[in-house]
């Protein structure tokens, strides 16, 4: 099917305000061509489980298209448009499936060559339509908050080399009071813009039980749904065939409750987003170093937040070959040293992640390690690419960017 | 860093650059360009070395300069900078612009065409190998042809599906894994899931293969390695990279194949986040490849006579590029996953030599074509002028 012959009970099996939307917008979605419109419908087939920020930018988005006169929007639409599409795509249920389309689209893509065609058209889009949306002033300046090097005794690698430049490095840090004084921090940012999924606290083990009024996830508390997760999947490797893409969409496919996760009481829109980091994150199912850098950067890109906590925890250590020949029973201990490397990369990334969202120019940054003595901190308080010496806490610090 | 609106052929460029002028400071390495000038005489004045031999390492899972030739990387990778680079013509900027998945990325280094097949299937190249035009062009004997490789994935890079070439006329395959698995049936197997991992792209899946005992029995017999010994030494090694090395060693001594591929994987555990183990298999593959010239240094039937190539199949996602998340995959198709370096070094070839005009991946086999004397007519890339 083409998108011209797109008919509104095509979208019945679409969620309730997943399917009004694209009635009520089923003239533009006609004219859009087929390289470009399944992925616009794999946002909006999950309407009903976005974070409110991701709902204002579909709405957003299906108005600016919706704007056009018809000569601009083949304008726009013309880089996809000229894309080669073979018949068996064309031919595809990418209504109902636009996940697996968009799968299936990437290999086409890649394997005739139009992949940097199609990213350089993706690019100018997504450039011309958030210069033409209306911009958003967040209620506070943003602030990141990064706890990392739990059960570290002592290191010897080089912390912060990327963020240095960028604010101030605190060699001699005292740690007293460094972990409340930031989980206050949290708690009232939390209680002063009470929005819901304005305030993130992951963690790469327990959740700390300071944390209320916030949106909260952690790597412990999603150990049985890793498990179910992974069961489930070894059923399906084991049944034969299929391959990678199979997989795929048999986690696309995958609900909440198929791995337990539809507690009664428990926020649908949070268990979604937390299947997600499982079944779309590479790695997140076995370290929760990854866990907690990916949910990080879901939690910014997806909902926005004014506030971010992340806290690292040490992840399972990796097995030599030789311990695993010998039969070292799958308990490998955890490795601080490795988790501190890991978690260091991953506090530069949550911050370039952080920089991508609105009013980037009034954001804070904090990240510390908390069993040593460094920090850095960045935001339009701090001076750029400097070091202080001098004793300082986490609270000291705190109040300099904040 | 890089200016924000550059074009992809600009950010190339820089990539190369940078990496030039790091090596000029840290090596001392000459510009090719200025030294050297293309004499088609001079080309045909030069003679094929008899007896000349060839080893191809690739890295399947780039290395980012980053982590490697920016000041920040130079940690990483001392046996490269301090061994190899020295005695070495260093490519600053080789491209490939195929698909980015490795195993259809390393069959398209070892037919010279950009190969489109699925990257998750375990099939054979459209095109005729390297180790076809070699046997088939020079005629020479299955047993002189070789390749180690990471994954049952890479089961069907020995020869192609062309017509001309294919069945009897490609390198034999060697997956050490997949070996150790074999060897590993007699007794209690649990607990292995992860070094017997097939690849780290996608963790949960394997193309299945058959049975492969008598496989294990023919190697043990073709290395001098008894089953047991080849568990046993597997056990003092600390990664799977470790035992294709060892295999390659053991192929050097038993078989002394005149063109030899390996294939190293371990950086590619990136796939998983964790950046300190993305950072061991750099280590890792850095000091296997002071290993490997140093096999063919002290092996009499190498020395003085091989050329070993050293390059990854291709890069890893920018920090910058907002749709991927940097080091961890290998995605976006940008500039930085798209770039990345070769040396090549042996009889013949300019030590200490920077060449940072870019050149493609798929030049690889029309180089290896003129330095041993057959011809990849199928390919589409072109000879390395700087080395041969």
């Amino acid at each position: 099917m083409l998108p011209d012959q797109l008919k509104p009970e095509d979208f019945k099996a679409y969620p309730p305000e997943a399917r009004q939307r694209c009635i009520a917008r089923i003239a533009l979605l006609r004219q859009l061509p087929l390289a470009f419109l399944p992925l616009l419908l794999r946002e909006v087939i999950a309407y009903d489980w976005r974070f409110p920020v991701e709902r204002q930018d579909l709405d957003a988005q299906l108005a600016y298209l919706a704007a056009m006169s018809p000569e601009e929007l083949r304008r726009t639409m013309a880089p996809f448009s000229g894309l080669r599409l073979s018949g068996k795509l064309e031919a595809a249920d990418w209504v109902s499936g636009p996940a697996q389309f968009s799968e299936q689209l990437t290999a086409h893509l890649w394997a005739t060559h139009q992949i940097d065609t199609f990213r350089a058209a993706a690019v100018e889009y997504v450039d011309k339509f958030n210069a033409a949306k209306p911009k958003i002033t967040p209620a506070t300046p943003r602030l990141g908050l990064i706890m990392i090097g739990q059960g570290v005794t002592g290191n010897t690698y080089p912390l912060f080399t990327k963020l240095r430049r960028h604010g101030v490095y605190f060699k001699n840090v005292d740690p007293a009071n460094g972990k409340q004084a930031i989980f206050d921090t949290v708690t009232k940012r939390a209680a002063a813009h009470p929005v819901p999924f304005a305030h993130w606290y992951i963690d790469g083990g327990d959740t700390d039980p300071f944390a209320s009024g916030l949106t909260c996830v952690s790597y412990n508390a999603l150990g049985a749904v890793r498990d179910a997760l992974l069961a489930r999947m070894q059923r399906v490797m084991r049944q034969g065939g299929g391959g990678p893409e199979l997989l795929r969409t048999e986690l696309a496919r995958m609900r909440p409750e198929d791995v337990g996760m539809a507690t009664p009481g428990g926020n649908p829109v949070l268990n979604r987003f937390q299947l997600s980091l499982l079944t779309e994150g590479s790695g997140t199912q076995i370290y929760s170093t990854t866990f907690v850098q990916w949910s990080a950067r879901e939690a910014l890109r997806r909902a926005e937040p004014l506030t971010l906590l992340a806290r690292f925890a040490p992840r399972r250590r990796e097995q030599s070959m030789s311990e695993l020949i010998s039969g070292v029973p799958d308990l490998p201990g955890i490795d601080p040293q490795g988790s501190l490397i890991d978690a260091d990369m991953a506090a530069y990334y949550t911050w370039l992640n952080q920089q991508r969202l609105s009013g980037a120019d009034k954001s804070s940054f904090l990240v510390w390690f908390e069993a040593g003595r460094e920090a850095v901190a960045i935001g339009p308080s701090m001076p750029r690419d400097a070091l202080q010496n001098r004793p300082i806490d986490i609270p000291g610090i705190l109040r300099q960017i904040t | 860093m890089l200016p924000g609106h550059a074009s992809p052929q600009d950010i190339a460029h820089a990539i190369a650059q940078s990496r030039r002028q790091f090596l000029r400071t840290a090596t001392g390495a000459t510009l090719g360009a200025s030294l050297f000038s293309f004499s088609p005489l001079r080309s045909l004045a030069r003679t094929i070395v008899p007896g000349r031999k060839a080893v191809v390492v690739t890295f399947g899972g780039g290395a980012r300069d980053e982590e490697t030739f920016m000041p920040d990387g130079q940690r990483n990778i001392p046996h490269l900078l301090s061994e190899l680079i020295p005695r070495s013509t260093f490519f600053a900027q080789v491209v490939n612009r195929g698909i980015l998945g490795h195993y259809v990325a390393t069959a398209s280094l070892a037919t010279g065409v950009y190969e489109t097949f699925n990257n998750f299937a375990a099939v054979r190249p459209d095109n005729p190998t390297v180790f076809e035009y070699f046997r088939k062009g020079l005629k020479r004997p299955a047993f002189d042809a070789w390749v180690v490789a990471p994954s049952n994935g890479f089961n069907g890079i020995g020869e192609s599906g062309n017509r001309s070439y294919g069945d009897g006329l490609g390198a034999g395959v060697i997956l050490p894994k997949r070996l150790l698995n074999a060897a590993l049936l007699t007794g209690d197997a649990s607990g292995l899931e992860h070094m017997l991992r097939d690849n780290y792209e996608t963790p949960l899946y394997a193309p299945q293969i058959g049975n492969n005992n008598f496989e294990l029995h023919k190697m043990s017999e073709l290395l001098k390695v008894s089953v047991s010994d080849f568990t046993a030494h597997a056990r003092s090694l600390a990664s799977p990279d470790e035992l294709s090395v060892y295999i390659a060693k053991q192929l050097m001594r038993q078989l002394a194949p005149s063109l030899l591929w390996i294939t190293l994987h371990d950086i590619d555990c990136a796939h998983a986040g964790a950046f300190s183990l993305y950072i061991d298999g750099i280590q890792r593959s850095d000091r296997l490849c002071s290993e490997i010239w140093r096999t063919i240094e002290s092996e009499p039937e190498y020395k003085g006579k091989t050329n070993l190539f050293i390059l990854p199949d291709f890069g890893r996602d920018a920090d910058t590029d907002a749709g991927g998340n940097g080091f961890q995959h290998h995605r976006t198709g940008d500039p930085l996953s798209r770039t990345t370096w070769m040396m090549v070094m042996g009889p013949g070839v300019r030590e200490n030599v920077v060449v940072d005009r870019p050149v493609e991946s798929i030049d690889l086999v029309p180089t290896l074509g003129a330095m041993l004397g057959f011809s990849p007519n199928l390919s589409k890339g072109k000879s390395l002028v700087e080395v041969i």
